[in-house]
């Protein structure tokens, strides 16, 4: 165990740099299959068939009623043995993300579009537009504008969620972070490290989501 | 693949009874953990609305630098980092003779990270209480204290009850992050069953039903709560 | 200073007199105030006299009720002087709290406070400021209920009243602290029309008791019968002062002519 010098830092480097993108790509590819997923959801249960709406409804409560690493060890659990195969940790941590954060994503997606007051949608249908027409040119553009911030702001709490994958053993940047830490023997310097790093990307991204919300205000 | 199914792994000595530990655990640490958190997120929800502009710094930075580190790495910085940070003498009381560590430890990181999460309800529900509240308030000669007291939290309460709700749910749930640091409470008692039987969906879906049933009873709680504290005429639930 | 006049034939002589030896209660002296770049107020001065009534109008933005605010001090100033009953409002010493217990404020929302009841509403700032007894603070509110109508009304919840009865409860409350003046802020601008009339009965009920106030509002029906004199701002400007008659009779300037014909034509 030495100090902490240039020879060490540039030996962990990309050790760590891989972390960090396995980490984004999580992100990015659980927030994309997770809003999609999500939006679905919201649509089942707001104009879906009832068996169908309550069976979507199931879903989403049930999966916010379990914790997040729960998930995760079921999924790292149970899709080798559903596809026969050993399936490597980040596709069973994508899957877990994908089907975890869709409950949430949906909430939010649901949310946004009971805000928008029935008024609305009576003012568009009693201007001749069909039903199909008044959501799709009065109701949901005007959802998506008040769900932007929410939906971003969730994927923020993914982005600090994904070093959850640290219990399968997926070499994200935390989990990068943690093994380097035991292994060079600075934990202080490593973990304190982590914490800014981590905490430049989500703060910034939660104020990026402040702007944005302010300048759709005034917009 | 073929999985040998054995449901009665989970209900049969000793895993039942580690399964019970595991609950007992997730409950002592979801619990003590509320109680940091509510007390210090109140504290610091009130200080982001407060006339004083230190104040208020002071709350906004509390909650951006615990909403901006993920639980699992604030866990680790008390366990591993802090120790480290403190004078010598108080980090030779926290490695020898503090009593179960992994608790202690869980609590006050899961506490601290959730109260910034419910300093930020309580602020959004003392500002849903609205600037005429705390003017009339003023004007009929109440002292800031007093205003806060008789008129704005008391209705900001009612209005945060709802919020709080699914934060002490998420409180159950984050707590299962407390196996990272050696603490078996349900998930990692559940997990020690897998590694132990191989029976890991039975042992999965036993934790998964507890977790449910704890939600279930929480939420029911939380309702009852609600329909006691309703103000008759306003904010009647649906 | 110009000692205004209600020209009221039968009193004439005894009011007039009477006005001369009334002292001044609120007297808002150049005051301004800027809000970033923007001049909310420039250079107002007005006073209000004992168991006077004086009406603050003009159209909105004006900022009349920025005025109103910050003679009991929820707003601040940056120039001037504001004095109520001979304490200061702007200077760090004044008690501030102590001053506003003195004051009675209706808001144009009411401001009940939602999770107690009416009763309560009324007896939460004398029990907790003035440090009345329960016993003596309920007695109050309840012959104050009764002057406004609302005895019925004590342990209803303000979400449980019309907003005219919300407004006579919150004018009640204001009253449960024996206040040497009041001020009223656009008090029935939230109100559905068919209720309006029950709150300016409370408040003409109130001037013919011989009140003080202060009376930020549209309603130029009770402008002209009830109040003593009128303010007509404009801008951040007070541009007219004068005896409610002789505005209404003859304003002086061309804005609150203009203002008046608009505002004539709606009511």
């Amino acid at each position: 165990m030495g100090g902490i010098d240039a020879d060490l830092i540039a030996a962990v480097a990309p050790f760590l740099w891989d972390g960090l993108c396995t980490s984004l790509e999580l992100l990015v590819l659980a927030m994309a299959g997770g809003i999609s997923l999500g939006a679905i959801l919201a649509v089942i249960r707001i104009a879906g068939p009832k068996p169908l709406a309550a069976l979507a409804a199931t879903y989403v409560n049930g999966l916010r009623s379990i914790p997040l690493i729960m998930v995760i060890l079921w999924f790292y659990l149970l899709m080798p043995l559903a596809t026969g195969r050993p399936i490597g940790a980040f596709t069973s941590a994508l899957v877990a993300f994908t089907i975890f954060e869709a409950a949430y994503y949906s909430e939010i997606i649901r949310a946004g579009i009971q805000s928008i007051s029935k008024q609305q949608l009576a003012a568009a249908t009693a201007s001749g537009l069909s039903p199909l027409q008044a959501y799709r040119f009065v109701v949901l553009p005007q959802a998506f504008r008040n769900m932007t911030p929410i939906l971003l702001s969730q994927s923020i709490a993914l982005f600090q969620d994904t070093s959850l994958v640290y219990v399968v053993g997926l070499r994200d940047f935390m989990t990068a972070v943690s093994v380097t830490a035991n292994r060079e023997g600075h934990l202080v310097a490593f973990y304190l490290f982590a914490a800014l790093v981590y905490f430049v990307l989500c703060s910034t991204g939660a104020q990026s989501v402040q702007l944005l919300k302010k300048s759709m205000v005034s917009q | 693949m073929i999985y040998h199914w054995d449901w009665s792994v989970p209900i049969s000595a000793p895993y039942l009874g580690w399964l019970m530990s595991g609950l007992a655990w997730t409950l002592l640490v979801a619990g003590a953990a509320w109680v940091l958190a509510f007390i210090v997120g109140v504290g610091i929800g009130i200080l982001r609305t407060l006339p004083n502009r230190a104040a208020r710094r002071f709350g906004a930075l509390y909650v951006t630098i615990f909403r901006s580190i993920p639980l699992l790495l604030q866990l680790f910085l008390w366990y591993f980092v802090v120790p480290e940070l403190l004078p010598a003498s108080a980090a030779h009381w926290i490695k020898r003779d503090l009593p179960l560590p992994e608790y202690w430890t869980s609590v006050i990181g899961l506490g601290l990270f959730t109260a910034a999460r419910i300093a930020e309800q309580i602020r959004a529900g003392i500002e849903a209480v609205g600037r005429g509240q705390s003017m009339a308030a003023a004007a009929s000669g109440l002292t800031l204290l007093q205003s806060y007291r008789y008129v704005v939290l008391p209705v900001a309460a009612r209005y945060v009850l709802p919020p709080l709700t699914s934060e002490f749910l998420n409180v159950i749930k984050n707590s299962s992050l407390a196996l990272t640091i050696g603490l078996l409470e349900l998930t990692g008692q559940s997990r020690q069953i897998e590694g132990e039987t191989f029976h890991g969906i039975e042992a999965f879906t036993a934790a998964t039903l507890i977790y449910v049933v704890l939600t279930l009873a929480a939420i029911a709680a939380m309702r009852a709560l609600e329909r006691v504290v309703a103000i008759p005429g306003v904010m009647a639930r649906v | 200073m110009t000692i205004p006049l209600r020209l009221d034939s039968r009193n004439f002589v005894r009011d007039e007199l009477d006005l001369v030896l009334r002292p001044v209660v609120i007297a808002i002296d150049h005051v301004s105030k800027k809000f970033g770049d923007l001049d909310v107020l420039k250079q107002c001065s007005m006073t209000v006299l004992k168991g006077e009534v004086v009406v603050v109008c003009g159209p909105s933005g004006s900022g009349k009720s920025t005025l109103l605010k910050c003679v009991n001090g929820l707003e601040g100033f940056q120039a001037g002087t504001i004095t109520v009953a001979g304490t200061s409002v702007g200077e760090r010493r004044t008690d501030l709290t102590k001053l506003r217990s003195q004051i009675g404020m209706v808001f144009q929302h009411f401001e009940l406070y939602p999770h107690l009841t009416v009763l309560q509403n009324i007896t939460l700032a004398p029990i907790q400021v003035l440090g009345r007894t329960k016993s003596a603070a309920f007695d109050k509110a309840m012959s104050l209920l009764r002057r406004v109508g609302l005895a019925d009304k004590a342990d209803c919840h303000p979400g449980q009243l019309s907003g005219g009865q919300q407004q006579r409860a919150a004018i009640a409350r204001a009253l449960a602290m024996d206040p040497i003046a009041m001020l009223f802020d656009e008090p029935t601008s939230a109100l559905d029309p068919e209720t309006i009339s029950e709150v300016l009965d409370v408040m003409t009920g109130l001037a013919r008791d011989g009140m003080t106030m202060m009376v930020v509002t549209h309603e130029m029906g009770f402008a002209r019968h009830v109040a003593n004199r009128v303010v007509f701002m404009d801008g951040g400007c007070i541009l007219e002062e004068a005896a409610a008659e002789a505005f209404f009779a003859q304003p002086s300037t061309e804005r609150a002519r203009s203002f008046l014909s608009k505002i004539l034509r709606q009511q």
